[in-house]
């Protein structure tokens, strides 16, 4: 699903556009240091391959509906992960200019999770380390499933976080968790398993090509990565604990739904789900001046329910936030040293 | 004039899978000359184009083109010189108008953007197509594409042209114009094709190929009028030669 | 029967025709556009959520913009309502979770959750409005030189560029494919199977490879040596000076005066006297 400017506020949206550029700088920098001047018609190619490929729809045995691929994780495959970051952004600029899908602010963040993410999280992370160099067989389909679920479930988180955090709807955190992660659980299996045939053929067919992508080392250094790992899984299990929790416990949901519904009186927009999210901000301290909630003082006592829930949530949040930062601020610096140790130079 | 000369010795090019493509392939084209390559699909044509100016490496053998033996350091000079057109021209018209990709190759060699500006209006206005610079290559006919691309090569002032199948998918009246063109040009022309009415229209010289070799390198009438040779190199003769199809009379 | 990718096509096809307008509005320089359209889009972004009469001023740009530029208002709008839904949807709780009421208007008691929930509607689309005119205006082309210009990294937009120019090809190449496969398909709407379709998309995968090496041999017969340079010459004139002075002046006092309360209390003002 991509992010809507209508969903947006300035700060959160110039934050993903910040990241989104200094990633991108990053990545044409790799790029023109790897000295492969086949990368360039080839990047160009691929990304009207993928958006023209976006457009062909197939039917999902046993739903009804269609689907499409999406196209992040084969791309990152076919060209590693800088070249593929640029052609996905690529692709979404257009899309955005011309289907009008989001809008040009929030371009930021659906560059970020449809970019980011799959080339240097799940691809990485997770399909590389699965797949290695030889994608047949189950290898082949565990690493895709996993990485294209993963990389799914994490933008879908994204979106959620940067909805919750921008304030122009209404809906709480873990409300719109709920509804974003099944659906993308769905379209993270189907776009796994296209990915895998794809692939797969590919391999039988043309093995040579997989190999072109094989040589690009997406961190230089090694510390980061278990890291990464990490937080990736921690993510899940937070994500994962949250639906549960919530789905476990509908009172806790419910019940600060039915408050709202069931208009007990109390006036002004400060009762019902705000303050769940007002506890939220309290406990995060996340930027507190900027005034997110433009509602009143909160009723503590509606807190004791959702408090749990808004303090591990604020937890994630703020370690997420900070060590992405972190990241970017780190390959930043690294690319303006580039000289340092541990930088593998990629011969193509 | 030496820079004009294109020689090739013993061409011998095999495929990394070890098919051999070419199996020895000597010639010698003067200045000035207009030369067909003709034969079947899969006889080397384009394989020998694609050494022409370096894309392919010889795996025996020699490519001299003009006063450079062909080297990997000597490919950037030879790329000056021999101007190649290819079969698809949406490959070849990369950029976003046609003004930019008449540009391009001008650009690389490192000219001012006056220099660049001056040489592509030249090779528009040679071709027919100025009121088209700032068209965006999709939107071109057939016969546009086609005469585009062969600005963008002409841009570069080569003085050797290879053409793949220049006048495949064009109408009639974009290949008549095509041929008129052609004929206008004074450079050293080397065509690889099918269509050999064209070939008579054009070349004096015709070089045969079959299985990656030569079987023929002389004048294109006593070619084309020798049946033989014709027909063990899977080829026929031009339509115009082949006698009226109502009457069935000889030619 | 038109399928996504026929209209898709056509889109495009019809923006990019758009583009290509002459009107005074269009020859202005794109940088001009370009830094007003994100001027805008972040006045109106960051306007409070419960704002609506902050808001509606704004709507003076898309109205002379589509004025100036000659644009087809009904077109523009159905493309809006196309890309709506998710917005809507996600809106739409809104007035379902925040009811309390905020705005007494004589009979008529609006909750804080309608509120916002028109301001989010103006917002979507005064923002998507924006984008849209963006490219209507300038073209794709020229928004990539633009970006260039200002200092984006050049093999991202070279690789903006190729992709434009492919993009039409291989649109063109997958109608084909599927045209084919609808035809030896006996699904009632030529639908693509489950199975069939990663072998489609590898097919096609392919011979695009095929299209990139046979792309990058024409690059180097033509002195290609890693960077591909384009030159364009821009102007940034007295006019694109009044354009993006002006109307990011205007955007900004907007953003800072709710114009229309003003407007009302002067009004009122004036009457109660």
């Amino acid at each position: 699903m991509h992010m809507a400017d209508a969903l947006l506020s300035a700060p959160v949206g110039g934050v993903m556009w910040a990241a989104t550029a200094a990633t991108t700088i990053y990545c044409s920098t790799k790029i023109r240091q790897s000295l492969d001047d086949r990368k360039v018609p080839l990047m160009g190619v691929l990304a009207a391959f993928v958006f023209a490929a976006q457009m062909i729809n197939f039917t999902i045995p046993g739903t009804g509906s269609s689907g499409h691929l999406g196209g992040g994780l084969l791309l990152a495959i076919l060209l590693g992960p800088y070249a593929a970051f640029l052609a996905i952004a690529s692709v979404l600029v257009v899309q955005a200019l011309f289907f009008a899908d989001g809008g040009l602010l929030a371009l930021g963040c659906n560059i970020f999770h449809m970019g980011f993410i799959p080339c240097f999280l799940a691809y990485p992370l997770i399909y590389k380390k699965i797949v290695g160099n030889r994608p047949t067989g189950g290898r082949l389909l565990t690493g895709s499933l996993l990485a294209a679920v993963i990389g799914l479930q994490l933008g879908a988180f994204g979106v959620v976080l940067e909805t919750t955090l921008s304030g122009i709807s209404e809906l709480p955190f873990s409300t719109f968790l709920i509804m974003m992660q099944p659906i993308h659980l769905a379209i993270g299996i189907v776009e796994g398993l296209v990915t895998a045939g794809i692939v797969s053929f590919l391999w039988k067919a043309r093995p040579e090509i997989l190999n072109l992508a094989a040589t690009d080392q997406p961190l230089g250094t090694l510390h980061l990565k278990p890291v990464l790992i990490i937080l990736v899984l921690a993510t899940i299990f937070t994500g994962g604990f949250l639906s549960w929790y919530a789905s476990e416990h509908p009172d806790g949901l419910e019940w600060s739904m039915f408050k709202v519904t069931g208009g007990k009186g109390l006036a002004g927009p400060n009762n019902g789900v705000h303050h769940t999210l007002e506890g939220l901000q309290e406990k995060t301290a996340l930027m507190p001046e900027y005034g997110f909630r433009k509602s009143g003082t909160a009723d503590r006592q509606e807190k004791a329910a959702s408090g749990q829930l808004g303090t591990s949530v604020a937890g994630l949040v703020g370690s997420l936030l900070v060590l992405f930062l972190g990241l970017l601020l780190g390959l930043l610096l690294k690319k303006r040293g580039s000289t340092g140790p541990g930088q593998p130079h990629p011969q193509a | 004039m030496s820079h004009h000369i294109v020689e090739v010795r013993e061409l011998k090019f095999h495929y990394p899978d070890l098919t051999q493509a070419l199996g020895g392939i000597s010639f010698r084209i003067s200045h000035g000359e207009s030369v067909a390559v003709v034969g079947a699909n899969g006889a080397g044509k384009s394989t020998l184009l694609q050494h022409l100016n370096g894309y392919l490496t010889p795996s025996e053998g020699q490519v001299r083109i003009g006063d450079y033996q062909l080297t990997r350091n000597t490919v950037r000079e030879v790329r000056r010189t021999v101007g190649m057109v290819f079969q698809d021209p949406d490959d070849q018209l990369f950029m976003s108008t046609v003004g930019d990709d008449v540009a391009f190759g001008p650009l690389n060699l490192g000219l001012t953007s006056e220099e660049v500006t001056a040489r592509v209006d030249k090779a528009l206005a040679t071709v027919g197509v100025s009121h088209l610079k700032e068209r965006p290559p999709h939107r071109l006919s057939a016969g546009q594409k086609r005469r585009v691309a062969i600005a963008s090569v002409l841009s570069m002032s080569p003085d050797i042209l290879v053409m793949d199948e220049p006048s495949a998918g064009l109408d009639p009246r974009a290949r008549t114009q095509l041929i008129e063109l052609l004929k206008s040009f004074k450079h050293t022309k080397i065509i690889a094709t099918h269509d050999l009415d064209m070939v008579l229209d054009l070349c004096e010289r015709t070089i045969v190929m079959h299985d990656g070799l030569v079987r023929a390198d002389g004048s294109t009438m006593e070619i084309f009028e020798n049946e033989e040779l014709l027909a063990a190199s899977c080829l026929e003769k031009p339509l115009r030669m082949q006698g009226c199809p109502v009457c069935r009379g000889k030619g | 029967m038109s399928t996504k990718i026929d209209r898709a096509y056509y889109d495009i096809g019809r923006l990019d025709t758009l583009a290509a307008g002459d009107t005074p509005l269009h020859r202005l320089d794109p940088r001009a556009k370009l830094l007003t359209t994100m001027v805008f889009i972040f006045c109106v972004v960051s306007c409070g959520r419960y704002e609506i009469t902050r808001l509606l001023p704004f709507f003076l740009y898309p109205a002379v913009l589509i004025g100036l530029g000659n644009l087809p208002l009904g077109y523009l709008l159905k493309k809006l309502l196309l890309v709506s839904p998710f917005v809507l949807f996600i809106g739409i709780f809104n007035p379902w979770l925040d009811r309390a009421t905020m705005l007494q208007l004589g009979p008529l008691a609006l909750s804080g959750g309608w509120i916002s929930f028109f301001s989010l509607l103006l917002r979507f689309t005064l923002t998507i409005g924006a984008a849209l005119l963006l490219i209507a205006t300038t073209g794709f082309t020229a928004i990539c030189m633009t970006l260039e210009k200002l200092g984006a990294p050049k093999i991202f937009t070279v690789q903006l560029l190729l992709l434009y120019r492919y993009l039409f090809i291989l649109i063109e190449e997958a109608i084909r494919m599927m045209r084919a496969h609808a035809l030896r398909s006996f699904s009632p709407r030529g639908r693509i199977s489950f199975r069939v379709f990663p072998q489609m998309l590898g097919n096609l995968l392919l011979r695009t490879l095929d299209r990139a090496q046979r792309i990058h041999m024409a690059m180097l017969s033509r002195a290609f040596n890693g960077e591909i340079k384009i030159v364009r010459k821009f102007r940034f004139g007295s006019r694109e000076v009044l354009f993006l002075g002006g109307f990011g002046g205007l955007f900004i006092v907007l953003r800072f005066t709710d114009v229309i309360e003003l407007l009302g209390r002067l009004v009122l003002g004036t009457v109660t006297k």
